[in-house]
């Protein structure tokens, strides 16, 4: 097992024949994801690295069987794109695209609620089930398949992540990257809650950063569960000053609560091994396990 | 991206949100001008324009038990007499730091009466997904004070993007204020245009504070705060155009130029990294070592030797930097391209102080290699740790020696 995508994930691509998603679907068919085609308004009927393209998501879905969708759509149209794929009841949308106005995703949000979609993202790196599906810009040879899920509001901090599980013996079941912006589809809580109910997955890596409360909930969340899985976890930002956005635009401390510290005193109730350091996620990830 | 009063003020005017009558000077001349266009006034404000707030409680640096930004004028000589204290001085305020910020322009308003005083604001709300008001009959308070003593004072209203703001929202903020009859109905208009202006406008925060009700019961913004969503601004050309970069940090607004994000920080170690979360990382992990990160930097995901070189720029620029720690994780990017950008750029902008890189990811034995043989004093790292430990102490030592 693993969540959200494996063997069987049909993925097409929106914003396909551009240069990142011509150049990111080629890396995600080499390393085996299974992808039927791809949506580009207005060059529908043609063939692009071997597979059709089409004018829209519904065209695309009932011809091909897709049931997961990757977005590499410039900012002004992404959520245009979204809004789309949740129209043709795709099961899964991954949105790599970062710089979406957050009043766009205001929109897509509430057009998620009562729809069958789950969204990744935007501004994330995608999803990872190592050997078997690959969507999104993530290297996939970093990843090993395990028993770690991990879970992450950034891109490279996540590789980091991986690369530290690895090199104290744990792979990956799957990795997921929330993204950055203050206004997303799937949150830590939603992965928290996929990775208890997948058998492969044994322990919970769970990266967060400052702004927002998502990480405080997912705490709460945790706590209060009756059966629990060893969960560590970070937060980025010790050092950010408080009211600069920090490069994402969800990245930003606004209040007393949406600090590092607070962040990680949460967790630490919570019942996480939290790592101050980022250079100790393995090293807490192998703590967790082992208590 | 912040905005001016009497910029927000334009803007809000234009979607019927009350203000009091203004004019923005840039000069004593123009103040005093704009005071006397103003004929039937019989009280003016007038008001240093600058990034933060806190103006009136402040006090300009050339006159520190002086009035601070801004002042109440009787006739046309006193607003003279205002403007030439404030144009061209630094005003301190509590949110400016000790500093200041220089005056390069002012706003004249008439002085309308005030019966009572009130907050509002507007935010995106990220619990919530969902535009949010805010209001508290505590006008003219620091907000977050009222909201940690007197949370009972404060009422909100989440506005569900389907619909939009509808009346009963209004009136819900209106009666929470204890507003009745025409002050009532005065103010159901000024919410509703505040959230029009708010989602056309691709605002991120609105506030008033004070929102008054005058003493002819209309309900006006009395000052305004506004920030705009920066991803939106693309479709905001008129707020765009209102971006003031005398404002802005020098450092900040290059690096914005060249698609990179940067913030100053107060340390003495520069950093390079790609991706925010695990640049924000990179700044944590040198202070765990002992060290003090001198700025943000996310290079972005195509660090080439032109942004590379465009980032060790603005790095250099802050003169407190000893020391440089470029950490890259080479995801789809080669480490042997990187490494070579790196050399490049180092070469360029003839580095003279201690250059740490840590490389990870593909290729990353070419790309040590390459550093190596490049002739120029890089010291390499292994991993994060190895990487901070290397530059606190390479900075130390560099400290020392100078």
């Amino acid at each position: 097992m693993s969540v959200l995508v494996n063997k069987n994930t049909k993925l097409i691509c929106q914003g396909f024949t551009g240069s990142q998603g011509t150049f990111h679907s080629e890396q995600a068919m080499e390393y085996g994801t299974n992808m039927v085609g791809g949506v580009t308004p207005g060059k529908g009927g043609k063939d692009h690295l071997g597979l059709p393209v089409f004018n829209t998501v519904d065209e695309a879905v009932h011809t091909t069987g897709a049931n997961a969708s990757v977005i590499y759509v410039p900012p002004p149209f992404a959520a245009d794109s979204i809004l789309e794929a949740i129209d043709a009841k795709i099961e899964l949308v991954v949105c790599i695209t970062e710089g979406i106005p957050v009043l766009d995703m205001v929109k897509v949000k509430r057009a998620l609620q009562g729809s069958n979609t789950r969204l990744i993202g935007p501004n994330c790196p995608g999803v990872i089930t190592p050997g078997e599906c690959k969507i999104g810009i993530m290297p996939g040879h970093i990843h090993k398949r395990g028993k770690i899920g991990i879970v992450s509001r950034s891109g490279t901090l996540t590789y980091e992540a991986v690369a530290q599980t690895g090199a104290v013996g744990y792979g990956q079941s799957t990795c997921i990257g929330i993204g950055g912006d203050p206004v997303n589809g799937t949150d830590f809580i939603d992965c928290i809650d996929l990775f208890m109910n997948d058998p492969e997955t044994e322990g919970i890596l769970m990266i967060g950063e400052i702004g927002g409360a998502a990480e405080i909930d997912a705490a709460q969340y945790y706590q209060d569960l009756k059966v629990k899985k060893p969960i560590a976890g970070f937060i980025a930002g010790a050092t950010a000053p408080p009211g600069k956005r920090m490069g994402h635009a969800g990245a930003i401390i606004s209040g007393g609560s949406d600090t590092a510290e607070a962040k990680m005193d949460a967790m630490k109730e919570a019942g996480f091994v939290v790592s101050d350091s980022p250079g100790g996620l393995g090293r807490a990830m192998k703590e967790a396990m082992a208590a | 991206m912040n905005i001016h009063e009497y910029q927000a003020k334009e803007l809000l005017e234009k979607y019927g949100v009350s203000v009091p009558k203004g004019i923005p000077a840039m000069s004593v001349e123009e103040a005093v001008k704009a005071a006397e266009t103003m004929a039937d006034s019989t009280l003016y404000v007038v008001k240093a324009q600058i990034h933060a707030g806190g103006r009136g409680a402040g006090h300009f640096k050339n006159d520190p038990n002086g009035k601070g930004g801004v002042r109440l004028c009787k006739t046309v000589d006193e607003v003279r007499e205002a403007a030439t204290a404030m144009m061209g001085n630094t005003l301190v305020t509590i949110q400016t730091g000790a500093e200041g910020k220089d005056v390069q322009r002012l706003y004249v308003t008439d002085g309308v009466d005030i019966d009572k005083e009130y907050y509002c604001s507007v935010v995106l709300d990220r619990n919530t997904s969902r535009v949010s008001f805010m209001v508290s009959t505590e006008g003219g308070m620091d907000i977050e004070e009222v909201a940690e003593n007197h949370p009972e004072k404060i009422t909100h209203a989440s506005i569900d993007p389907v619909t939009g703001m509808m009346p009963h929202h209004a009136r819900t903020l209106a009666f929470a204020l204890g507003l009745d009859g025409a002050a009532m109905k005065s103010a159901v208009k000024f919410f509703m245009s505040l959230y029009k202006a708010f989602v056309e406008l691709d605002a991120a925060i609105v506030e008033i504070n004070p929102l008054i009700v005058t003493d002819k019961n209309e309900v006006m913004a009395l000052d305004a705060k506004m920030n705009f969503d920066e991803n939106a601004l693309f479709r905001q050309k008129a707020v765009a155009e209102m971006r003031d970069e005398s404002e802005e940090d020098e450092n900040e607004r290059e690096a914005t130029n060249w698609g990179l994000s940067y913030v100053s920080m107060d340390g003495n170690i520069g950093c390079m990294v790609n991706g925010a979360g695990l640049a924000m990382a990179t700044m944590d992990i040198i202070k765990l070592y002992g060290g003090e990160p001198a700025n943000f930097l996310d290079v972005g995901g195509g660090a080439t030797a032109e942004r590379v070189t465009a980032a060790f720029k603005i790095i250099l620029s802050d003169k407190n930097v000893q020391g440089i720690l470029v950490n890259i994780f080479g995801g789809i990017m080669k480490c042997d391209v990187i490494a070579e950008g790196v050399i490049a750029a180092a070469k360029e902008v003839d580095l003279s102080v201690p250059l740490v890189v840590r490389l990870e990811g593909t290729n990353v034995e070419q790309g040590k290699k390459l550093m190596a043989e490049s002739g120029l004093p890089i010291i390499s790292a292994d991993d994060l740790e190895d990487a901070a430990k290397k530059v606190v102490e390479a900075t130390q030592d560099a400290q020392k020696a100078a």
